[in-house]
């Protein structure tokens, strides 16, 4: 592939763009079929109560409404978490207790949207408080007020006992220790289309639903609804956008299928943003204790870090993330030592999941941070302290001690990149000059390497192809596209393979009906899996249709080619080759194919890269921190990501914005904020401080190429990449442009308070 | 509850229902004119998403109700292309790869068409201005923002 003429690696404009442009593309609550009944939640008002009563009695005599629910009269199996105790499984509808401002209590169905809002408003709930505990470190302490007070501990996960063992030796010999406490705030992913789903029943039932994943949706709902996973069709329309949280079944999917087949008519769920903001998972929501062991000349000796996770009410994915930050604890970097243990927690607040990231945009904070702690400690350049401790190109693949086995890894070559593109030594320069002269904005520089894992634990993907009598091709893929634009860079694989012009290839993806098996868009797999998966499928087709060329040419197979122009035939006889439509035809005549011919012209398989790829890079921020006021400005943000082969690199630099946007968001503007009595006050976009176009500098951001040598593509994940290596930058270059005052680190996110009082308690009075 | 009737334009077809006065413009467009593109993405005027034009004005019409339109044309994401051809604006997204998931970008356009009518030939700094009442997850904006210089270029070509 990516021969001279290859379509591979060019900027290729989407195909999915017009339809979206013009305003035609189907999003789920586009869709309203006839009779179509709607589903308004009533949810938890209080962080921990006992819910002493329900009155629906108003309710349920309102205009159009056809149905109210409690879990008196719509019992459903509770909702086992990952890896949680099964005392922590969350009932669909609150039996008893509510847990989280957003839990459910009741569930309205009625003819409209409106009668159902209007009859949810008229649900009446009597509470008894109980205490509340919104901080993981606080629900850990002896006494605290316990969510599941069967179970006898807020405890979720304990991955001490998880086979990270604690190693009371191990800053032992150390000439130098930094130690830090750093708080990874709570996020809220904010897809711009929120949460939903149409539930149509019948003889198979047919689910539209924003996801990641319809396979994903499809499996647990299912066995809810009494049916065989072949008798649940569910479909991912045009999604808007998910980072992480619109994978699998959430509860509010789980009652509005089973109040579909109860009333056997099509219901319909649309979320609020107000809702989104507390019945979506929130991401991140780490404290982290962390030790760096280091010689006097700046070599690592050993890195220690103690995560208390925040999992929210209900122990979901997020509980399990810091097993993704402890996997890549080692970073970049040749630890001799690396320990990370971590104990998950249940607190009243919206449970934590995937967002972004998940988990390994913690384990590069933490590391990024405490290196600038150390390089500040004993007066050496941050470049240089990275460098000094890469894990050298020569030594991949390399087994970390946290069980990761990264393939490729160049990672001066993308800091020396992002050195040269920044103008490192010329902003050191700036810098000094303005510290001398006293100038009221200071620069900050902030420097970030990072290793992330992409496709972890997820390996396989279904990939097919098959090519039409009319010269058209059908390519199937397991993955399922939310905005990524697969369309576009699948079909350029098919095209590239087998010279069928793009306009003439079609993707099938997002449809359980036509997808027979598929994990999703999750964890910067779809490229590098599904990717795959096509191309070997294509490679299939392609030496089928050799086969068959060379039955119909009477030639040897050997002799057979791809011409240029996407005909078959005998090497330099182009005259004589076939088209692919006439090589299906034939392929689809019994008396034209070879005896031993199965089937179409197709091939399918499931790809399998056996293991993990580690996508890297180097990012530098620049930041003016107002002295007066505290405000903090990013003026230029240098990203140099490497993610392998690149096929797309309008794909590609379109990943790398949309995440440098959001990590950069985590550093300066957003947190997810409960009051004490577990009340969210960031619960709307007002509240909420996510970033527009007015709050970001251009973007640098370019690659280095590193092929992994785990799949044909040469490929690896660049979904999250820029999440990973833009937050601890911006939070490096914050605390840079205040270190000359003695400030060692600082908390995100900055707002100009923080700052402010950072530069008011460090001046001397 | 009372219902009354409104007319208006959209897209330059007349379009009269009896709506509550309490639903919303976006919900009379995507309900009662089956005109789903218009997309709502927070319901308290910060996305941007469900922008439209009333009467050559970019308003957020989650934030007002049908019956304020009365007699107005309102133009909507479905009714900028002419005849399948995308406006200089859409093509401008699509060249630059000003979108992703798509959610945010009807509410994207319709304001970027309405802008660059009253500013053919903007700055950077102004285009930013422009862009900062609508919000994308995905893209970092800097798609949007070179598809809006793409866009005054083409456009002041043109004339």
């Amino acid at each position: 592939m990516a021969t001279s003429g290859s379509i591979l690696g060019n900027p290729v404009r989407r195909v999915e763009d017009p339809r979206i442009l013009a305003g035609e593309a189907k999003y789920f609550d586009d869709l309203e079929p006839t009779g179509c009944a709607h589903v308004v939640f009533v949810r938890s008002t209080m962080a921990h109560a006992k819910i002493t009563g329900v009155d629906i009695g108003e309710a349920a005599s309102m205009p159009g409404v056809l149905a109210v629910h409690t879990k008196d009269t719509l019992a459903l199996e509770p909702v086992a978490g990952m890896m949680a105790p099964p005392a922590f499984s969350r009932p669909p509808l609150a039996d008893g207790v509510v847990r989280f401002v957003g839990d459910i209590i009741a569930v309205v169905v009625a003819e409209t949207r409106a009668q159902a809002v209007d009859a949810a408003e008229m649900v009446v709930v009597d509470y008894d408080p109980l205490p509340v505990v919104v901080d993981a470190e606080a629900a850990l302490k002896d006494g605290a007020p316990l969510l599941f007070p069967d179970h006898g501990s807020n405890v979720a996960v304990d991955f001490v006992t998880m086979g990270a063992t604690a190693d009371p030796t191990i800053l032992d010999g150390a000439e130098v220790v930094v130690s830090g406490r750093f708080v990874n705030q709570r996020l809220a992913p904010v897809p711009m289309e929120p949460n939903g789903i149409l539930v149509e029943p019948g003889d198979t039932v047919t689910i539209t639903v924003p996801t990641q994943g319809p396979h994903g949706v499809r499996d647990p709902l299912a066995p809810v609804l009494g049916l065989e996973p072949d008798k649940v069709r569910v479909i991912a329309p045009a999604v808007g956008g998910g980072f992480g949280a619109k994978t699998g079944a959430y509860v509010e999917h789980i009652v509005a299928a089973v109040l579909a087949q109860q009333l056997g008519r099509p219901v319909k769920w649309t979320e609020t943003r107000s809702e989104n903001m507390v019945s979506m998972v929130h991401g991140r929501g780490q404290i982290q204790d962390v030790d760096l062991a280091l010689t006097k000349d700046g070599m690592f000796q050993a890195v220690r870090c103690k995560v208390t996770q925040d999992a929210g009410a209900y122990s979901q994915i997020g509980a399990f993330l810091p097993f993704l930050t402890r996997t890549m604890a080692h970073g970049v970097y040749e630890f001799p030592k690396v320990e990370l243990t971590a104990i998950s927690a249940v607190t009243n607040t919206t449970p934590t999941g995937a967002y972004r990231g998940a988990g390994r945009p913690e384990a590069a904070a933490f590391l990024e941070r405490i290196i600038d702690m150390a390089a500040d400690e004993i007066g050496m350049d941050p470049i240089e302290i990275r460098k000094k401790n890469f894990i050298p190109p020569d030594k991949f693949p390399y087994s970390t001690t946290t069980f990761a086995n990264y393939d490729v890894g160049e990672y001066a070559k993308s800091l020396d990149e992002a050195v040269r593109v920044a103008g490192y030594d010329q902003l050191r320069a700036d810098q000094k000059a303005r510290r001398e002269s006293g100038d009221v904005k200071q620069l900050g520089i902030g420097v970030a390497a990072y290793v992330e894992i992409t496709s972890g634990g997820m390996f396989q993907e279904f990939g097919s192809v098959e090519v039409k009598p009319d010269g058209s091709a059908v390519a199937t893929v397991g993955t399922s596209a939310h905005g990524q634009g697969h369309e576009t860079t699948f079909t350029m694989i098919v095209s590239d393979l087998l010279g069928i012009p793009m306009d003439k290839i079609t993707l099938v993806q997002s449809d359980t009906a036509v997808v027979p098996r598929g994990s999703g868009t999750m964890g910067s797999r779809s490229l590098q899996i599904g990717g795959s998966a096509i191309y070997r499928a294509s490679e299939g087709v392609l030496e089928k249709a050799k086969v068959l060329a060379a039955h119909l040419l009477e030639a040897n197979v050997d002799d057979i080619v791809l011409h240029d122009g996407g005909k078959v035939g005998v090497a330099g006889v182009p005259a004589s080759a076939l088209t692919w439509g006439e090589l299906a035809e034939a392929a689809e005549d019994a008396s034209r194919r070879p005896d031993d011919w199965e089937g179409k012209l197709a091939a399918e398989l499931d790809f399998n890269q056996g293991e993990a790829t580690f996508p890297f890079g180097a990012h530098i921020a620049v930041v003016e921190v107002d002295m007066e006021t505290g405000r903090v400005e990013l003026i230029r943000h240098v990203a140099v990501d490497d993610c392998g082969k690149v096929l797309n690199p309008l794909i590609v630099q379109g990943q790398q914005h949309g995440g440098i946007a959001q990590g950069v968001a985590q550093a300066m503007y957003e947190g997810v904020v409960y009051d004490e009595d577990g009340n969210p006050l960031t619960a709307n976009l007002m509240d909420y401080a996510m970033p527009s176009a007015a709050e970001f500098p251009s973007f640098e951001a370019s690659n280095t190429e590193t092929p992994t040598p785990l799949n044909p593509l040469g490929a690896k994940g660049i979904g999250e990449s820029g999440t990973i290596g833009s937050t601890p930058a911006v939070q490096n270059a914050v605390v840079d442009a205040l270190s000359h005052l003695g400030v060692r680190h600082l908390d995100m996110p900055f707002t100009s308070e923080r700052v402010w009082r950072a530069i008011r308690d460090a001046t001397p009075a | 509850m009372a219902e009354l009737p409104v007319t208006m334009s959209v897209n330059g077809e007349r379009h009269r229902h009896i709506v509550e006065p309490r639903k919303t413009l976006a919900d009379y467009l995507r309900e009662d004119c089956a005109l789903t593109g218009t997309h709502l993405g927070c319901e308290h005027g910060v996305c941007g998403a469900c922008t439209v034009m009333l009467d050559g004005v970019a308003v957020r019409s989650c934030l007002m109700f049908a019956v304020q339109a009365e007699g107005a044309e309102v133009t909507t994401v479905e009714g900028l292309a002419k005849n399948g051809e995308l406006t200089p604006v859409q093509e401008a997204f699509r060249e630059e790869h000003g979108l992703q998931c798509g959610f945010c970008t009807p509410g994207f356009v319709v304001s970027v068409h309405a802008f660059l009518e009253d500013n053919p030939r903007p700055s950077r700094d102004e285009i930013v201005e422009a862009l900062s009442g609508n919000l994308c997850r995905c893209t970092g904006y800097q798609g949007i923002i070179r598809a809006v210089e793409r866009a005054a270029t083409t456009m002041g070509g043109a004339t």
